[in-house]
């Protein structure tokens, strides 16, 4: 429990370091985002108009603490402001919409990634020097090495424009309405396939190297050659025995690599115009809706915390070594 | 050093590397000019245009000469810039230890833990585009892998006897950190450096695509900007982006080889496992369960 308490200090100073640098990054800048913003607007609108715009999009003059404090409120009560491109929409709700899709996108390519990743890395530690212990690891090095959004791209050209096979934008055809019918799911299912492939072929790798490499000290046991000379079957050695220990260090760099993975989906649903958060971002970076960059930078570092703290209790809750260990 | 030459995997990276060094530095000489038009927007790879043209009809083997101009220099600047930083937190954090410590090893996991990407599209949102910025954005969001490792080797180094003899004889910390502790990292701070740097090219080559560099300078990261927004994926493009990202795969890839070579030169126990690998191929035994006997005669 103690550990638990001291983890969750731990984010809480992460979370709040996050939000103080949403707040000051703006004001240290050179660039200033209320002209930029307005500049559009120059010669347009008369000084009230403009002075109710300034309003509206919470520029003020006031004293740098006391901005702070009102910045603060507003981020606790989860009012990020209001969007610039999506006018007169509320930051929150136009992030809201592109949240569904990201974790659906993300959450379904990582799991999936992860659990292949890790299959294939047992597979090579256990046939230590085998076929796939001599292939995997170099092949997937390179595929790594290509950018993310770069994968998405030859995937999208091959897949999508030159076989025709899969649709290339959106989340869903646009003749679809979104209801809990066949024909949607369908739609929104094949959308996902190819963005979801891009990003499991791009990190299936790092899994596989990280699977094999602690399976490879977990084989080096004594309880592991305890149990071969017990006479157990090779099945059950390698995954009750060899496997499941073999996951733990696993987890905590699952929580560790989450920031990384995510990066490389936001830039992936950018190449497919997939509407998630990544959407969202290029769209505010584009047309400089400061407050949208802001609000997502808010949720998706938040989110990372937040799923750090669940790897976390995870890891308690599988490890009793990491319980006995916060006790003494 | 002498040890890295023999070592393959350690040669190919280096050698790509050399060869892409050398591209970068004369390439741009005998290329066209790349951001000049000389041709039909678009127009397949040709013999005068090997790699074809873009959507402005500019020549892609000169934008990608020139591209690996700038995308090396910034790479590995950043890599350079984020290995001394973090050296410089992370032994002053494990050498002091105490509050110190405590307070470098908050600051960098905090840093550690942000998702790099939002914080950096913050960050370069609000400054002036170019060159500089790309780099400044990809310091600050990348020490912190530097950092942590050379902490962490700090803290074991620290009570080692060589610099407990050091202490005793009364040199100054700063001393002891500079000519006991940095020389003794040295493979660490190499690796630590290749990490960062294949980190700093794919992140700038990612924010460019974004279009948060300067759109109209050459790199690698524009050249894929402009190809996605020429829609060359939709007229069926294919050389105005395939070249550049194979590039940016390449010089990662030699990067990560050359890192594992130092890590296998660095750890005794991988190169032990080499060796007995190939000594179980040269009798033909698979490796399994148990540990198999060799017959080797004896002269």
């Amino acid at each position: 429990m103690r550990y638990l308490i001291r983890r969750l200090a731990f984010y809480l100073v992460a979370a709040w370091a996050s939000v103080t640098l949403a707040f000051v990054i703006p004001r240290l800048m050179p660039g200033d985002p209320e002209a930029t913003m307005f500049a559009r607007f120059h010669g347009k609108l008369d000084p009230e108009a403009m002075a109710a715009l300034r309003r509206t999009f919470g520029f003020s003059d006031a004293p740098l603490a006391q901005q702070y404090v009102c910045y603060l409120g507003h981020v606790v009560r989860g009012d990020l402001g209001v969007s610039v491109s999506y006018f007169p929409a509320r930051v929150g709700d136009v992030i809201a919409t592109g949240m569904v899709w990201t974790l659906f996108l993300a959450g379904l390519a990582v799991a999936l990634s992860y659990a292949l990743g890790t299959l294939l890395g047992i597979a090579a530690a256990w046939r230590r020097g085998g076929w796939l212990d001599a292939v995997g690891p170099p092949l997937f090095v390179l595929l790594g090495a290509f950018p993310f959004f770069w994968l998405a791209m030859l995937l999208l050209f091959l897949f999508g424009f030159t076989l025709g096979w899969s649709p290339v934008r959106h989340a869903y055809d646009s003749g679809v309405t979104p209801a809990l019918s066949a024909q949607f799911l369908w739609s929104v299912a094949t959308h996902a396939v190819l963005p979801a492939a891009t990003i499991v072929v791009a990190t299936v790798g790092g899994w596989m190297l990280d699977m094999r490499n602690t399976m490879m000290t977990v084989l080096g046991e004594d309880y592991v050659t305890l149990a071969h000379a017990k006479g157990l079957s090779p099945r059950r050695v390698m995954f009750r025995y060899a496997a499941r220990n073999a996951l733990l260090p696993s987890i905590t760099s699952f929580g560790m690599a989450l920031g990384f993975v995510l990066s490389g989906s936001l830039l992936t649903e950018i190449v497919f115009s997939y509407p998630g958060q990544g959407y969202l971002l290029i769209q505010a970076v584009r047309s400089l809706d400061y407050p949208l960059i802001q609000g997502l930078f808010l949720t998706i570092t938040l989110a990372v915390l937040g799923a750090n703290f669940l790897v976390d209790i995870l890891y308690v809750w599988l490890d009793p070594r990491a319980r006995t260990r916060s006790a003494s | 050093m002498t040890a890295l030459m023999h070592n393959r995997r350690a040669l190919i990276g280096l050698g790509v590397l050399a060869g892409f060094a050398l591209l970068a530095m004369f390439g741009p000489l005998f290329a066209a000019d790349p951001s000049a038009q000389l041709a039909l927007p678009l127009s397949p790879p040709s013999w005068q245009h090997p790699f074809g043209t873009t959507g402005q009809g500019q020549d892609v083997l000169a934008q990608t000469l020139a591209g690996a101009r700038t995308s090396l220099v910034i790479g590995f600047t950043v890599g350079l810039a984020q290995v001394a930083i973090g050296a410089l937190v992370g032994t002053t954090a494990g050498y002091l230890g105490g509050w110190v410590d405590d307070v470098g090893t908050l600051v960098i996991n905090i840093f550690l833990i942000m998702p790099g990407l939002p914080l950096m599209v913050i960050i370069a949102a609000y400054l002036p585009t170019g060159s500089i910025t790309i780099a400044l954005v990809l310091i600050v969001t990348g020490w912190a892998w530097s950092a942590r490792v050379i902490r962490a080797q700090t803290l074991s180094l620290r009570d080692k006897d060589f610099v407990l003899a050091a202490t005793v004889s009364g040199e100054h910390g700063l001393r002891i950190v500079a000519c006991e502790l940095i020389p003794n990292m040295a493979s660490l701070l190499a690796s630590a450096f290749i990490g960062a740097t294949i980190y700093a090219i794919g992140a700038e080559v990612a924010l460019e695509f974004l279009g948060l560099g300067d759109v109209s300078h050459v790199t690698w990261g524009t050249n894929l900007y402009w190809a996605s927004n020429d829609s060359a994926l939709l007229t069926g493009a294919w050389w105005t982006f395939v070249p550049t990202g194979a590039c940016v795969a390449l010089v990662g890839f030699a990067l990560a080889m050359l890192n594992s070579a130092i890590d296998e030169l660095g750890n005794p126990r991988l190169r032990a496992e080499r060796g007995y690998l190939a000594e179980l191929r040269r009798h033909g035994v698979r490796p399994g369960v148990s540990t198999p006997v060799l017959r080797r005669e004896v002269s």
